[in-house]
């Protein structure tokens, strides 16, 4: 492990990939500060970039970026009360009440230090789960990976859904749709290309997260008529207050940071769980812990209110690189994305990687501690001026967001048919985002489709065409029940809630 | 069973799940295949089904949160016109180059957009486009067609 760490170090350290790091610390504080972008999207941005690097430092850039999003996002939630993830809604509760007592810049720092020790503690989890994980899934087979990427599906529906279980089960399904198009892989029959060229290597999966995420993300703000810049006059962007923290608000930080550094982390790991529950539930525990005086100030101000939520969704974001890194199945929509970036480059995450490319497997693992530094390093004494950002006019921002979107796909096809084929899926994802369709799930099938194919496939020829593979082997029966569980958990709650 | 949007989006997706298991149905697979516990198609009509399952499902019960979008409050004028303008960048970005196609596209986003100042549209669409393609082409070595400013020559 330790000839590994080195190896990491010192791919991480060279020149250029510290300046990706930087880069993606920065691009990415930047586009998930911009309400309704969230690290999704700032990902995908980047993307078409990215496959001008090597893997690894193109994962180096996408995980800063990853990092820097999320630090961003907190940002809105605290300046304007408008979270630019919902993984840092929760920060809202506390630091925009914070905020507007004049205490902006303290707010900012409390949440930039609790996302550097939450980040930091639990990059130390990854580094010791990472690798021993990655030994306990070489045992794994395809119906336990079949298995597993059904109850990664499951479970993202369930949790990122809001309530809206079978939206999320469809979204999944046509993500898996959309995964079917071209040649099958193992036969080279063609599928639903209607006879048309450009459709015969499928859909590429860049142009469909640029479509689903950046895109119609765009449009949505159009469409709906939010205006981030009005709602950017609450608060004096120019004069946040001092970033200094005291003595007495630094103790009640050092108590509430480790407990919600190991509550998110454990959440991340979890398939579909990811940032958003982690700090809702991180905020809720703390409530329960803190003295009753100290409970009177949540939602007012509280500085243990603001350190609970914002440290466990960056523990979260380290957590969730676990499934991918170890097992090749992404957790959540943004790891999904960077499953898909890594397949774009040649590279199959899983327990695998650990052997075969140990270089990206450290190396993103200690590009995050880097990544964790830059953020506080840079951020914190800019965050004065990039916050002056949140005031750049929709005008400018939304033309950008969609010149970025088409150049991504034209720089990688140079084919008219692909970015009509973009402009179609974004206007069809607009629509179902309206009415609260998640695409999270649709992403996170998108990239799992062809894996859940071959997996599948394996599975049946090994057991002759016979199902009994779904509970032939302990492992694959327990992975089963939990996705039973998932299902019936969902419609005991509609049930309960339609009843209601 | 109240109609909504939701229930028609349902409805349209469940519309499609049929025409995709139909088509599934029609992919044609080797002969010897045909009999196989798992060919090209096997996935796709499952696929197909579960499309049909919860889209049906979605139809039939009754909703949890009914959501109600209210048009008056939509945007439709400039996000249509957003979007005539992207396909028409989309047209011209092969035929008329780069260069002048974004910055069009970029001019009239801004303006569709309500952006009345003409300073700032100038400089974050013409300069700009010409900075992006300088930091693409010319420092990160990636290839920009752009046949008019090939024909040009400031372009090679």
């Amino acid at each position: 492990m330790i000839e590994g760490i080195l190896i990491g170090l010192k791919t991480a350290l060279s020149f250029q990939n510290l300046m990706m790091v930087m880069i993606g610390c920065f691009a990415g504080t930047i586009i998930g500060m911009l309400p309704g972008l969230g690290p999704m999207t700032a990902i995908a941005l980047m993307i078409p970039i990215t496959y001008g690097f090597d893997p690894a430092t193109g994962l180096i850039l996408m995980a800063g970026v990853y990092y820097g999003a999320v630090f961003g996002g907190s940002t809105s939630s605290i300046l304007i009360n408008a979270p630019g993830v919902p993984g840092t809604v929760a920060t809202s509760f506390d630091g925009y009440p914070m905020a507007q007592q004049g205490k902006a810049g303290k707010a900012l720092a409390i949440a930039a230090y609790s996302s550097f020790a939450g980040g930091t503690i639990s990059a130390i989890f990854l580094l010791i789960a990472a690798p021993s994980l990655s030994k306990v899934s070489l045992s794994f087979r395809s119906p336990d990976y079949f298995g597993l990427m059904i109850l990664g599906l499951t479970a993202v529906a369930a949790f990122s859904s809001k309530g809206n279980f079978l939206k999320a089960m469809m979204m999944c399904v046509l993500g898996l749709m959309l995964a079917s198009v071209g040649q099958d892989t193992l036969s080279d029959i063609p599928r639903f290309t209607f006879n048309t060229m450009n459709l015969s290597d499928g859909i590429s999966f860049v142009l469909v997260v640029m479509a689903t995420f950046a895109m119609s993300e765009a449009l949505t703000i159009i469409i709906k008529g939010n205006d981030p810049s009005k709602a950017a006059k609450q608060i004096s962007l120019t004069d946040l207050g001092s970033i200094k923290i005291d003595k007495e608000e630094t103790k009640q930080m050092a108590v509430t940071i480790p407990r919600s550094s190991i509550l998110g982390f454990i959440i991340g790991v979890l398939p579909g769980a990811g940032a958003t529950i982690a700090s809702f539930l991180a905020y809720g525990m703390e409530r329960n812990f803190v003295k009753s005086e100290e409970k009177q100030k949540f939602g007012k101000g509280s500085v243990q209110g603001l350190t609970a939520p914002e440290t466990a969704n960056n523990a979260a974001c380290s957590g969730s690189f676990v499934p991918l890194l170890t097992l090749g199945i992404p957790g959540s929509g943004t790891t999904a994305v960077m499953l898909g970036a890594l397949l774009g480059f040649g590279i199959q995450p899983g327990p695998r990687l650990y052997e075969t490319n140990p270089d990206i497997f450290w190396s993103v693992i200690m590009s995050m501690y880097i990544g964790m530094v830059v953020l506080l390093i840079l951020n914190l004494p800019l965050i004065p001026y990039i916050a002056r950002i949140l005031a750049v006019p929709r005008t400018f921002l939304i033309p950008m967001i969609l010149f970025f979107s088409v150049t991504g796909i034209y720089l990688m096809s140079f084919n008219n048919f692909d970015i009509y084929l973009m402009i179609g899926i974004a206007v069809v994802a607009t629509i179902l985002r309206l009415y609260d369709f998640p695409m999270p799930p649709l992403i996170l099938a998108f990239v799992l489709g062809g894996l859940m194919e071959e997996n599948l496939r394996r599975s049946l020829l090994i057991s002759d065409g016979s199902w009994s593979f779904l509970w032939d082997r302990p492992l694959t029966l327990c992975i089963m029940l939990t996705i039973l569980l998932i299902i019936f958990w969902q419609i005991y709650n509609s049930y309960k809630s339609i009843k209601r | 069973m109240k109609i909504n949007s939701v229930k028609i989006i349902s409805l349209l997706f469940f519309v499609l799940s049929v025409f995709y298991l139909y088509t599934a149905h029609q992919i044609q697979v080797f002969a010897f295949d045909e009999d196989a516990p798992f060919n090209a198609k096997t996935f796709p009509i499952y696929l197909g089904y579960a499309g049909m399952f919860f889209s049906g499902l979605k139809i039939v019960l009754p909703d949890q949160k009914p959501i109600e979008v209210d048009p008056t409050y939509l945007e439709f004028r400039k996000t249509i016109l957003l979007v005539l303008t992207m396909i028409v960048y989309g047209a011209t970005i092969l035929k008329v180059g780069f260069f002048l196609s974004t910055s069009l596209f970029l001019v009239f986003s801004y303006y569709f957009l309500g952006e009345r100042r003409w300073k700032y549209i100038i400089i974050f669409s013409f300069p700009f486009v010409a900075i992006f393609m300088y930091l693409l082409h010319g420092v990160l070595a990636v290839y920009l067609r752009d046949p008019l400013l090939k024909y040009i020559g400031i372009m090679g």
